[in-house]
């Protein structure tokens, strides 16, 4: 069922392909002692395209985006960001490739109001001076609905707008390939709404998108292509609906979650 | 009257305290290392402003303009070589090597300065003073006062105002996020140290020109900066100069009383702020 993704053109060269290659991971593999956490994982993403991943819990999807940011390093494999390879790059300076994350238990900087998160992401996430990036910020936390808590200290946020920061701050580091973590566990259903309309808005703005997401519906309702991980292998990667419709994956995830 | 005027002197060497604790609680607040060598450091600094008064002849505030960067150099190489590499979840290694770094910087200064005792000559400024109406004050004590507070309020303006305070603080809150977010901590904390010791050589200087000193004073005059931003809540900086201010008049009052107790008096009032807050008068909401 695994097939090698590739770029949307049939007809491209080789090096056109790469070039439309967000990202790409090839036989990338981690363990933690004994626990193979990740199990030569290969997968490429191209520019625009919005992949989702499912899978139990402790099928190592965190760990995938923590390979991915650079957080960790992989013991054996190859990571490459718009055809570079990254393999050995610390997460700072994939931050100024076009990484951004969020994370699933939000991370603000509780110290910094809502508004000094997102200049601070941005200014060093892009090296860009202060005063360059003040509309810009301006500008996303009008569009993540975080306006009026713009001066409340991050610490003060309820989940929701936590959620909403999370975002935010991915957002403002300039991303190429934003990574959600679970953004929308732990919501409503109206807040989830809300938040994945602002998703599917930077998506057809061409931010390409990998999403972890238990809550299958608002994921279906944004990607075009899902990944399902257990056991820190890849046992499928396809279209949503035919995901969702192969017999292994709802037993090993279906089984697992109600 | 005499009341008012020991008050008011305490506020004042107050200021000195305040100097002495602004580098180590800068460092504090950022990266929760707690520099056994701050005293130590002071001493060294004003041992560099007294090379540079001799070998220029300058006037030793002109003396510490020079030595400034060059400790602030010093500050950024020590972290970025040494106290990068100890600093972790666990808190012991750093302090441990901190620890070392107070012996060497002793051992090293008693041997390249010997124990003489030395001073900054700052001229007629030293004995000057003004009549503020109740109270005669001296220059000298004015003016440490005075760069305190400057000194306070500065550090303050960096963190809250400027890119790299946002950085600082970000750092301090978490320096993983942090770095996803494009800030390298380890430069972060290299620029906070050499910040800090640009405070030390501040300190430094009216140290040495209020009063003599020798490679052996350092652990004293960290004992006071560590009380200083522990009655102001550690990473407080505002907190910090009142902390001192503290002390200095807890010590003032206590020599009024008898002069022996003057050290004595300042310890009990660092233990009595303990006794009531202690988190300090100004904790961090946010820990």
């Amino acid at each position: 069922m695994q097939r090698p993704p590739r770029g949307s053109s049939p007809g491209a060269a080789g090096r056109q392909s790469i070039m439309t290659e967000v990202l790409r991971l090839e036989n990338v593999s981690k363990s933690f002692g004994a626990l193979r956490v990740t199990d030569t994982v290969s997968f490429s993403v191209p520019k625009g395209q919005a992949l989702g991943i499912i899978g139990p819990n402790g099928a190592g999807k965190s760990t995938l985006f923590n390979l991915i940011t650079g957080n960790i390093l992989p013991d054996r494999g190859s990571i490459h960001l718009s055809g570079q390879d990254v393999t050995r790059l610390p997460a700072m300076r994939r931050v100024r490739m076009g990484v951004g994350r969020s994370f699933q238990i939000p991370q603000p900087f509780e110290g910094l109001t809502v508004y000094e998160n997102l200049l601070t992401a941005a200014a060093f996430g892009q090296a860009r001076r202060e005063a360059d990036v003040q509309t810009e910020c301006a500008e996303i936390l009008a569009e993540t609905e975080l306006l009026r808590r713009a001066n409340d200290l991050a610490g003060s946020l309820s989940l929701l707008d936590r959620k909403r920061l999370e975002l935010a701050r991915a957002m403002a580091s300039g991303p190429e390939l934003l990574l959600l973590d679970e953004i929308a566990g732990g919501l409503t259903e109206g807040e989830c709404q809300a938040l994945v309309e602002t998703i599917r808005a930077l998506h057809a703005r061409g931010i390409t998108i990998i999403w972890i997401e238990h809550v299958l519906h608002a994921l279906n309702s944004v990607v075009e292509r899902l990944l399902v991980l257990d056991f820190g292998k890849v046992i499928g990667v396809g279209a949503p609906a035919e995901i969702m419709a192969s017999k292994e994956v709802r037993e090993i995830y279906l089984g697992l979650e109600v | 009257m005499i009341w008012l005027d020991t008050i008011v002197q305490g506020l004042l060497l107050g200021g000195l305290y305040a100097l002495f604790a602004a580098g180590l609680s800068l460092v504090f607040g950022i990266m929760r290392l707690v520099n056994l060598a701050h005293g130590d450091l002071i001493v060294f600094a004003a041992f560099l402003i007294l090379v540079v008064v001799q070998m220029t002849g300058l006037n030793p505030f002109l003396g510490a303009l020079i030595a400034a960067p060059l400790l602030f150099a010093f500050g950024w190489l020590v972290q970025r070589v040494v106290l990068n590499r100890v600093l972790g979840k666990d808190i012991l290694p750093p302090l441990l090597v901190t620890f070392g770094l107070s012996i060497a910087l002793q051992n090293g200064m008693l041997e390249v300065f010997s124990a003489d005792s030395q001073r900054l000559r700052a001229g007629p400024l030293e004995s000057a003073s003004v009549d503020l109406g109740p109270v005669t004050v001296g220059i000298m004590p004015l003016l440490t006062f005075a760069s305190a507070v400057m000194v306070i309020f500065a550090l303050n303006q960096i963190f809250y105002r400027t890119a790299l305070g946002r950085a600082f603080r970000a750092t301090s809150d978490d320096p993983v996020t942090a770095s996803l977010m494009g800030i390298n901590p380890a430069s972060v904390f290299a620029i906070a140290t050499g910040l800090a010791m640009v405070t030390v050589t501040i300190a430094a200087l009216f140290l040495g020109m209020r009063s003599n000193f020798d490679p052996s004073i350092g652990p004293a005059r960290l004992i006071f900066a560590f009380e200083a931003v522990i009655i102001g809540g550690l990473g407080s900086l505002w907190g910090t100069l009142l902390g001192g201010a503290i002390i200095g008049v807890a010590q003032t009052v206590g020599a009024q009383i008898n002069p022996e107790w003057q050290i004595l008096a300042g310890h009990l009032a660092f233990l009595a702020v303990l006794l009531v807050r202690p988190r300090g008068l100004f904790p961090r909401a946010v820990d």
